[in-house]
């Protein structure tokens, strides 16, 4: 008998949450964000239901401001798995063009992610939604459930989660609330890199290292990834060394200034640093417990 | 070494820096520990976690940023950093200054990852308390050296020892405030012992601390040179985790059935106890088949042996029947199958437990349906005394009988957490609305046994030479139930075959005469109804049953209760409009006047079917039509001759 180790442990964990899920749910579906997380959310999904195929169709919810590696790792991650993916976008959205530049973050992430996530869900009539949260991310997501339950509206009502012991979670829902079920929740973001280095999972080549088009934004630098991007007058984009710890939308993704372009030196380098993970995500800066308000209103 | 904060951030950073990939060498074969905190508000608590964290590096510039500028404008600790705050969760909560609810912390040294369930010290709050326990190997109880041993902290170990955990570890906190005082801590720990001995705890370490300077918690402390023990984090990286389920006999629920095609079938589920290989005689439970274990099958190739608590899939050699919520055990030493026990059972719910009533229950990954009896007795959780009790509020502990529908396999919860804890769920919101941990089946003469009589069900069947069903007719008033299934008799008694009608209505003058219409009197009345349907299916008869049984879950467990083939649900439906235009009872007119209340699809929900075996629109069909719809169904499933 042998000690096993904090990863085979939370990899034992996920896996066991994910099947239980899937079984107790009648129509789950996997939100797919396309980043690290949902990378080894996807990984631990294979491993599952191995060697059947997923046993649920994938869910990008579009905001057509992401990175276009990310568009590329997308296509080539559904393809690869025979996964049916399916990718929304809010019309809503697209006919009134909304973007960072002319609406801002909170209106943008509001119109395209909140109300596009929700529109998806009622529409695939799914009621129970994995996502790649994790508790250690932000102070108000440590309280969060495995299992959360939502409202028809999508609400979350803190008051009305309920009660996770040993193993035995409750996914049952009345006809037309949901369940968001988060499979690492007991994951941090070392775990998380920790994982990818291990077990060679592929993730979107941004958060590695390399010369990139950038402006500085207050402080913030922004990727120009394309054309849409708004230069200033006068403005021209410099070339810098960098990566990012987080991917959205690249006009509302700040970059770092990096020499690590490996797996271990991202490492290094985060166990290093002195700025946490959410920093990057200028959504989280718009007033103080904002993520619990958005967390109420619906966003994932 | 002085207790300097971040000395210990310092220490692994120099191997982060010099060497990642040695450190991610150690990382990468960290044990987890889990542990819980408890203790109130004014012990120290969110410091001490907030401390841990600080120190192993999981609070960050901006983090700490933040924290200076909170400590100053809400910190506690006059103006000074105050790590409580990097803890203290919700804004809703933060206002108020307390925790109310249980919180997961992570933090890592070079030997340990550890996830920490902090949870609140109030005692509205012990579902809470219970709930971070469920999943801990070890508890830091926290006592405020200026007061001792209170109330709260004998509560709290009871309910620690309760849970199963057997390591304590006694923080007797805030030293700084007794002058680092021995005897203070001599003689709270002595105290604590004699009363922890009584309860079943008795593996505790003590160790003196103070969270807001550091004394002893990472760093051993100048201040108290007569103490000679661990600190306090030297001791959660050394102590043994609880993974002793591993040396017990082999446990694994079933939790998916693999069947990407005809030739692989796997059974996949997280090993609760014990360990497995290829070649291995396991049991089906609750059948009692045995099997032998071909493959353990993961996407990283075979393994040659599993243990507690790996996810795996497993195959067979044989073709045996196992679906979700079995149990796969090992064959010498399987678990006891039942579906009587005695349980302790904590409440959860804001309403008190209906006893009698129909809930639902989870254990492993199986769900039934279960009635729990008046409570033997509830445990008072500050003095552990046993008090008489009707039933259980909010927080109430007590110890019940518990009937499930059915057998299911377990070991009681002092021996595998995973094979002996459940869950209760209510059937009308699906909240979680209780937790329990079986203690033993019951066989004894104060419950009811099964009378095996001569002649049976296959005799009433040969004799009436027909198919014994249900077909139960659902919708709400006025859809036209009774229409349809009378005529449906009609038929089927001019065809010869024995049948028998029950009508909600009329049952309702009788047997089910002292049933109002509060959702636990439908409840009823759907389960008596069920239960009379299904005597008469034992009997051979093919029955109607009309009834507006407004619940999914209530029809669900009537379904439960019959075999495969034997229960038709017809769901009779029509829209609101066109039944209240019908309205032969008046019903609606009544209820719209104000004059009659509970009127399902009014002020009383109705929760269609969602997979019935017929549909009947009546707003676009005749009585005719629909009843020709019925019998076509029975026809096809042979209950008849088409």
């Amino acid at each position: 008998m042998t000690t096993l180790t904090h990863l085979q442990r939370l990899e034992a964990e996920s896996i066991s949450i994910l099947r239980d899920a899937v079984s107790e749910s009648q129509k789950p579906v996997m939100l797919y964000s396309i980043g690290k997380d949902s990378a080894v959310m996807l990984h631990l999904a294979k491993k599952a239901f191995f060697p059947g195929k997923l046993p649920f169709p994938l869910l990008h919810v579009d905001t057509t401001w992401k990175f276009q590696d990310m568009y590329r790792l997308r296509d080539k991650t559904a393809a690869e798995l025979g996964a049916d993916l399916i990718v929304h976008k809010n019309p809503e959205a697209v006919r009134l063009g909304i973007n960072p530049f002319d609406h801002g973050s909170a209106m943008h992430t509001d119109i395209w992610k909140t109300e596009g996530l929700k529109q998806a869900l009622d529409a695939g009539g799914f009621d129970l939604a994995f996502g790649g949260a994790r508790r250690d991310e932000e102070k108000s997501r440590a309280k969060e459930r495995i299992f959360s339950v939502r409202t028809k509206e999508h609400r979350w009502d803190p008051k009305q989660q309920r009660p996770e012991l040993w193993r035995l979670y409750n996914a049952r829902v009345q006809q037309g609330e949901s369940v968001r079920c988060f499979p690492l929740s007991n994951w941090t973001e070392l775990d998380v890199w920790q994982y990818i280095s291990q077990q060679d999972i592929e993730i979107v080549p941004l958060y590695l290292a390399a010369e990139r088009p950038v402006v500085d934004r207050d402080g913030t630098l922004i990727m120009v990834d394309d054309d849409r991007f708004r230069l200033r007058e006068g403005e021209v984009p410099m070339t810098k060394k960098v990566r990012f710890r987080t991917l959205g939308c690249y006009p509302l993704s700040g970059a770092i200034e990096s020499e690590a372009d490996t797996l271990p030196a991202i490492i290094q380098e985060m166990l290093l640093a002195t700025t946490s993970e959410r920093q990057g995500r200028l959504i989280d800066h718009d007033s103080k417990a904002s993520m619990e308000k958005k967390k109420q209103e619906g966003y994932f | 070494m002085s207790a300097s904060p971040g000395a210990y951030r310092d220490a692994s950073s120099d191997l982060i820096a010099s060497d990642i990939e040695a450190y991610l060498h150690e990382h990468e074969h960290k044990s987890l520990l889990r542990f819980i905190t408890c203790g109130s508000v004014d012990d120290g608590k969110s410091t001490l976690i907030g401390r841990l964290l600080y120190e192993s590096q999981m609070v960050f510039e901006d983090q700490l940023a933040a924290l200076h500028h909170d400590s100053k404008t809400s910190g506690t600790q006059g103006g000074e950093l105050d790590l409580a705050l990097l803890v203290d969760g919700l804004a809703a909560e933060r206002e108020q200054g307390i925790t109310i609810d249980v919180a997961y912390r992570f933090f890592s040294t070079e030997k340990r990852k550890f996830i920490v369930a902090d949870t609140p010290g109030h005692e509205q709050y012990t579902r809470n308390m219970v709930t971070g326990a469920s999943t801990a190997d070890l508890a830091i109880i926290l006592i405020d050296a200026r007061r001792g041993v209170l109330t709260q902290t004998r509560r709290h170990s009871f309910l620690v020892s309760l849970l199963g955990i057997r390591k304590v570890v006694l923080a007797v906190n805030k030293i700084d405030a007794v002058d680092y005082s021995q005897e203070v801590v001599e003689t709270i720990d002595k105290e604590y012992r004699e009363f922890a001995a009584g309860i079943g705890l008795t593996d505790i370490v003590t160790i003196p601390t103070s969270a807001l300077k550091g004394d002893n918690v990472l760093v051993r402390s100048e201040n108290t040179p007569w103490y000679e023990g661990p600190t306090l984090l030297g001791h959660l990286e050394a102590v043994p985790n609880s993974e002793e389920t591993q040396h017990g006999p082999f446990r694994m629920p079933v939790q998916w059935v693999s069947r990407p095609d005809l030739d692989f079938r796997g059974f996949a589920g997280q090993i609760a106890g014990g360990s497995v290989r290829p070649g291995d005689s396991v049991r089906v439970l609750p059948s009692g088949r045995v099997s032998t274990v071909a493959r353990i099958v993961t996407m990283d190739g075979d393994l040659e042996q599993a243990q507690a608590p790996q996810s795996i899939t497993l195959t067979l050699t044989d073709e045996v029947d196992v679906s979700r919520g079995d149990v796969l055990a090992a064959a010498d030493d399987s678990p006891e199958v039942a579906d009587v026990f005695e349980a302790t059972v904590i409440w959860m719910g804001e309403t008190e437990l209906a006893t009698g009533r129909p809930y639902l229950l989870k254990i492993g990954a199986r769900t039934v349906t279960a009635t729990v009896s008046k409570p033997d007795h509830k445990v008072d959780v500050n003095t552990m005394e046993h008090l008489p009790a009707d039933t259980l509020g909010l927080n109430e502990i007590g110890v019940c009988t518990i009937r499930l529908d059915r057998p299911v396999p377990f070991d009681a919860y002092a021996v595998n957490r995973d094979m002996g804890g459940f869950i209760l769920v209510d059937r009308l919101t699906n909240n979680t609305v209780g937790a329990g941990l079986l203690r033993k089946a019951l066989r004894g003469s104060d419950n009811v046994h099964w009378q095996a009589t001569d002649v049976g069900k296959a005799a009433h069947i040969a004799m009436k030479g027909q198919k014994p069903c249900v077909v139960w007719f659902t919708g709400v008033p006025s859809s036209g139930k009774s229409t349809i299934a009378n005529l449906v008799e009609k038929q089927l008694f001019a065809q010869g075959k024995h049948t028998y009608l029950l009508d909600g209505d009329n049952l309702r003058h009788g047997l089910n005469k002292d049933l109002g219409f509060s959702p636990e009197d439908r409840m009823e009345n759907i389960r008596r109804v069920g239960e009379v349907a299904r005597l008469m299916v034992d009997a051979g008869l093919i029955v109607l049953v009309t009834l507006v049984s407004p619940y999914r879950a209530e029809r669900d467990a009537v379904r439960a209760r019959m075999e495969d083939g034997e229960f038709f649900e017809v769901f009779v439906d029509a829209p609101l409009s066109v039944v209240q235009e019908r309205d032969p009872k008046g019903l609606y007119r009544k209820a719209s006047a104000g004059e009659a209340t509970n009127v399902t699809g009014i002020d009383s929900p109705y929760e269609a079917p969602e997979n019935p075996e017929l549909r009947l629109p009546t707003a676009e069909m005749s009585a005719e039509e629909a009843s020709a719809n019925v019998l076509g169904l029975l026809a096809e499933a042979g209950i008849l001759n088409p």
